[in-house]
């Protein structure tokens, strides 16, 4: 059931034309930074060779791709999460689901997955790019996985925030608009001390982002994933007027 | 009534905000009878069919569908349930099979029976030229036969259709309600409808709302003892309107 709705999602996302157009656009992006990574590599390459532990092609390029990603990632997915809720809601379409024998629960990890398979694909595209970078020299595998695993905490962190916004309002643009200012505050907050610094999910993937793999900033994403997804259930449900 | 009940709402409540929208509304739905809810706008005819689609839950009073508590057992309840909404929700860029496939699955009906299930349902509302189709390319009406088919591919026990002539042109409406009519052959059928004589054509037994209230629930022999049918049902607004003075 939640399979079935997941790919209906991901079908629905596919058949809009402006998803493939911001595809192209965030490809065109990542292979334009690439090439220029790639380029500024090789130009202080005979520098770097001279240098005690001089910085790998993998750190030097791809770290920063994933950085870039990662950042466009935020602006990118409440674009697509406004319509998972919303949209239903203002074609009409939401009733289809709600009187289904489906749970709240089932159409909320419905969704979720339907949207995380999307940006799955965009972050495997990425790691693709990424990989290229072994075809001339040794990449550090660890670093790439460790990329990839953080894009893909990140990726989810930000479809459950854009779930729940989305369920929230009866208008996608709405939806959009409260899903991205709420992610740039958090992704700010990177930049506060203390405690506040600890709840950006910029902060957590930074540490994976150079490679340094920690339970506490999977835990953190985990949290932040079912937070969300918990509030939009039960938005949900009151929604329904039981529970 | 010997036949089966399949549906039985007891003393619905439902507010918004402050304002009690359906107020203690109960009645039952027997198999192969075709009950209609008749009511002015505004009288909480969708609101009762949500409730009783399970779309929203009552502030009191209770659902059963199949002797399965909506409220204690909603995933089984709505699976014997089929609701075309007032607007059926259809996805304009889905074609019509894909939309009644994804119904199905949604239904949970089996794999090996998805395709004759397809079959039947497309048959049964004169769609089977139309399934490779895009549903925004559809006519009103022809959208209108699909929610009734998505309503009906996993061959549910009851059948809760709101308006469904609604907007349609005067052969459309025909159509449609030959439909209802066979639909209530082989389930039972909720039509909600503020058209009298749709209820007359269609119906076995009426429920008539009036201001979120049951102010008639009997057969159509009955509402016409209360001279012709449409007299009646004024003669039935005016002593509530009478009574409430």
């Amino acid at each position: 059931m939640i399979l079935t709705l997941a790919r209906k999602d991901l079908h629905t996302l596919f058949t809009a034309p402006s998803t493939w157009m911001m595809l192209a656009l965030l490809q065109f992006i990542l292979g334009w930074f690439f090439m220029a990574r790639l380029d500024d590599y090789l130009q202080i390459q005979t520098q770097l060779a001279q240098m005690d532990n001089a910085p790998g092609a993998t750190i030097s390029i791809a770290s920063p791709l994933a950085n870039l990603l990662a950042l466009l990632l935020l602006m990118l997915t409440p674009l697509f999460s406004m319509r998972l809720i919303a949209e239903e809601r203002r074609n009409q379409t939401w009733l289809l689901l709600s009187t289904s024998p489906l749970s709240s629960t089932q159409i909320v990890l419905g969704k979720f997955a339907g949207l995380l398979a999307l940006l799955s694909l965009v972050i495997l595209a990425s790691v693709v790019m990424m990989s290229l970078l072994a075809l001339g020299t040794q990449a550090d595998i660890g670093l790439i996985l460790c990329n990839l695993l953080g894009l893909w905490l990140l990726a989810a962190a930000y479809a459950a925030l854009g779930l729940y916004f989305s369920a929230m309002s009866r208008q996608p643009v709405v939806a959009a608009f409260t899903a991205l200012a709420v992610s740039v505050t958090l992704w700010l907050l990177d930049m506060a001390d203390g405690l506040l610094r600890e709840l950006s999910p910029n902060m957590h993937f930074q540490n994976l982002n150079s490679g340094l793999l920690s339970s506490a900033d999977i835990v953190y994403f985990v949290l932040f994933c079912t937070f969300f997804l918990m509030l939009t259930i039960h938005h949900l449900r009151r929604e329904r007027g039981g529970h | 009534m010997s036949a089966p009940t399949t549906l039985s709402a007891k003393n619905l409540v439902r507010f918004h905000g402050n304002h009690r929208v359906v107020d203690a509304v109960s009645f039952e739905l027997h198999r192969g009878e075709v009950l209609g809810l008749l009511g002015h706008n505004g009288a909480g005819k969708s609101t009762t069919l949500m409730m009783l689609s399970g779309a929203l839950q009552p502030n009191s009073g209770s659902v059963e569908v199949c002797d399965f508590d909506l409220g204690k057992r909603p995933d089984l309840g709505k699976a014997c349930l089929g609701f075309l909404p007032e607007h059926p929700p259809l996805y304009r860029d889905m074609r019509v099979d894909d939309q009644l496939r994804f119904a199905a699955r949604l239904h949970k009906v089996a794999k090996a029976q998805l395709l004759d299930y397809l079959e039947l349902s497309k048959r049964r509302c004169g769609l089977l030229d139309h399934g490779h189709r895009l549903i925004g390319e559809l006519s009103k009406g022809f959208q209108q036969r699909v929610g009734i088919a998505q309503a009906i591919i996993h061959q549910p026990a009851v059948v809760i259709l709101d308006e469904p002539t609604v907007g349609l042109d005067p052969s459309q409406i025909r159509d449609i309600r030959e439909l209802i009519r066979e639909l209530g052959d082989n389930s039972s059928v909720i039509l909600s409808t503020h058209l009298l004589h749709e209820v007359e054509q269609l119906c076995d037994r009426a429920v008539i709302l009036r201001e979120g209230r049951c102010i008639f629930y009997g057969s159509l022999d009955e509402l016409r003892e209360q001279s012709d049918i449409e007299s009646g049902f004024m003669r039935l607004n005016a002593k509530t309107e009478g009574a409430q003075a």
